[in-house]
């Protein structure tokens, strides 16, 4: 069974049809690239996924189990964790906060555990304690624990986002434009760190970018949309030489 | 120890103010202030879940005060008063020692309940629309009681003197000083518990970034439930603390103008900052008795203050942050700011 499946997405904005009849297989692994032109329906497609928009056609499955109809932090629940455009963090929180709060997908207490401090409550807050300071140490975030995440630099709360999806453990990552705003050692950084993680985590990456640098070093295949349609797949260097990209890209060359 | 030091300052508070009350230290008049105080910081700091850490911007604080103070009146009237509206008491008044507390929760109950009124449409809605939605449930609340005769309507409600002269009679203590400030404790401990959690957390969360944190997993219907029906639930138990101190209710207590009370007094302290809460209570309950001399100008001179809190600053006294986060010297007394996460 695959285990990720995107089978005849459509979605319509109003009269706009935003995606039509996209479709995608994940057997477990991959590292796959999502590119096109601005509104091209990328991040339209991820928000499909993660259950902020409902299709208006189309199925979503995860190891076989149905999307449909889920809210997005029970979607989170069944493995899937995403990064945002533009970062998406709770700014007026700790770095440790931030880490901690996403492990309400699976917490295991309720209200009454919470007011009296039962001792499933303390358990459980220990573990998410440890997880959560673990994850920032993998990362070398360990020294910015405390600190709120509006007072880091850029590049350092896109690995607070990627850290914040990491613990939720997840099947299937979902990166939108990650080195967008990013310098060029930053960039050269993300995409060792990306690397890393599907390593170590065993992690199915899938990534929107802009950045051709980032696409064509890491991904093994890329999809192209343009339109909410998708006008192409293959290789990197397949897709590089492809007269449809291009088109879509640059425009039509005269004759 | 510095774990402690907080509740063993509030112990000896606690001891200081029943004590005094008992043995007459204390002037009638200031017992009351004393239990407006503690009232006081039960509103502000329950309206601080949903106004300060939430950030929503709930104005119908008053609703839930009127269903807590109306339940928990009614409840001790009937069942351990003889009057002319319930008939005989059902129980021997002096039980209600007993079951005042156990009674008091029960309207706390009712009005989370009529709490979920806000609650339910804020998963649709949020901002100025779910702002107007509190307003109406406030005025619906007000109007619902002033309309039906057989709770005295718009001329109130009374008989939560005898009841609490039974109380008296059982054992002479300043029972109502008593229960307030427990229930004050406990609401600042359940509030306190509520926001360092990371269940509680994820209304930080919804407040920050609403979309980022149900997509991070954070179930904010739920959240939003929960953070409602606690905030109005402890509403609902000032409302009865309130009912029983003053003895006689009645629907003009709890308009709009209650609710804006509660809200000044949130946004004085600080949004999302707990002891800002307490603080501003206490200041403002104090003001306002302190100017009382001043009668009618009272209400040109607190506004002033509050004007020029807010040029000077805007974020409250306590924005976002802790006693001790201001005066870090604090810490050495009382811990440190994760002091749960260093207890575990």
């Amino acid at each position: 069974m695959p285990l990720f499946e995107v089978d005849g997405l459509t979605h319509f904005f109003g009269g706009l049809k935003a995606v039509s009849n996209f479709n995608l297989t994940f057997e477990g692994g991959e590292l796959m690239g999502l590119i096109g032109p601005n509104g091209a329906g990328k991040t339209t497609i991820f928000n499909l996924v993660c259950g902020v928009y409902h299709p208006t056609r189309g199925e979503v499955k995860i190891g076989g189990q149905t999307l449909a109809g889920l809210f997005p932090h029970q979607v989170t629940a069944m493995g899937i964790a995403r990064t945002f455009q533009n970062i998406r963090l709770w700014p007026e929180m700790t770095v440790l906060d931030n880490i901690r709060v996403a492990h309400n997908y699976k917490l295991n207490y309720g209200f009454l555990d919470t007011m009296f401090q039962t001792s499933r409550y303390r358990a459980a807050e220990r573990r998410i304690d440890r997880q959560a300071r673990d994850v920032l140490e993998i990362l070398k975030l360990e020294d910015y624990a405390e600190e709120l995440a509006k007072n880091l630099p850029y590049g350092l709360q896109r690995k607070v986002e990627i850290a914040r999806a990491l613990v939720i453990r997840p099947k299937l990552l979902l990166l939108d434009e990650p080195s967008a705003g990013m310098n060029l050692g930053e960039k050269e950084a993300l995409i060792g760190l990306i690397r890393w993680m599907r390593k170590e985590f065993n992690l199915t990456i899938w990534l929107i970018e802009h950045e051709m640098r980032v696409v064509m070093n890491l991904c093994e295949k890329i999809q192209v949309l343009d339109f909410g349609e998708m006008i192409a797949q293959g290789t990197p260097e397949e897709i590089q030489g492809n007269p449809r990209v291009i088109e879509a890209y640059l425009g039509k060359e005269m004759d | 120890m510095t774990k402690h030091s907080l509740a063993i300052l509030a112990g000896i508070f606690f001891v200081l103010a029943v004590g005094l009350s008992w043995t007459g230290g204390l002037s009638s008049y200031s017992q009351l202030v004393l239990m407006f105080i503690g009232i006081n910081i039960m509103m502000s700091s329950s309206l601080n879940l949903v106004n300060g850490y939430m950030g929503e911007f709930s104005c119908g604080h008053a609703g839930f005060m009127a269903v807590g103070a109306y339940v928990t009146s009614l409840i001790t009237v009937w069942f351990f008063t003889k009057g002319s509206v319930f008939g005989p008491n059902l129980l021997p008044p002096a039980w209600a020692t007993v079951f005042f507390p156990f009674i008091l929760l029960f309207g706390g109950l009712i009005a989370a309940l009529v709490g979920l009124l806000v609650a339910i449409p804020s998963f649709r809605t949020r901002g100025d629309y779910l702002a107007i939605i509190t307003l109406a449930v406030n005025y619906i609340v007000k109007s619902a009681i002033e309309n039906i005769q057989a709770i005295g309507g718009a001329r109130g409600f009374m008989g939560m003197g005898r009841v609490v002269n039974g109380m008296q009679e059982v054992a002479d203590l300043p029972w109502m000083m008593i229960w307030t400030w427990v229930f004050v404790f406990l609401t600042i401990l359940l509030i306190k518990r509520f926001v360092s959690s990371t269940y509680g957390k994820g209304i930080i969360a919804i407040r920050e970034d609403e979309i980022a944190a149900e997509i991070l997993g954070v179930n904010t219907r739920r959240a939003k439930m929960v953070a409602f029906m606690l905030s109005s639930g402890l509403a609902g138990m000032a409302g009865g603390l309130f009912a029983h101190i003053l003895g006689y209710i009645n629907p003009g207590s709890f308009t709009i103008m209650k609710s804006t009370e509660a809200l000044v007094m949130v946004y004085l302290g600080g949004m999302g900052s707990l002891s800002g809460s307490v603080l501003s209570a206490v200041l403002f309950t104090l003001i306002l008795e302190i100017l009382r001399p001043l009668q009618l100008y009272k209400w040109v001179v607190v506004p002033l203050i509050l004007i020029l809190l807010m040029l000077f600053r805007t974020e409250g006294l306590l924005g976002h942050r802790e006693l001790t986060d201001v005066f870090p010297r604090l810490r050495r007394i009382f811990g440190p700011r994760e002091e749960i996460h260093a207890a575990l």
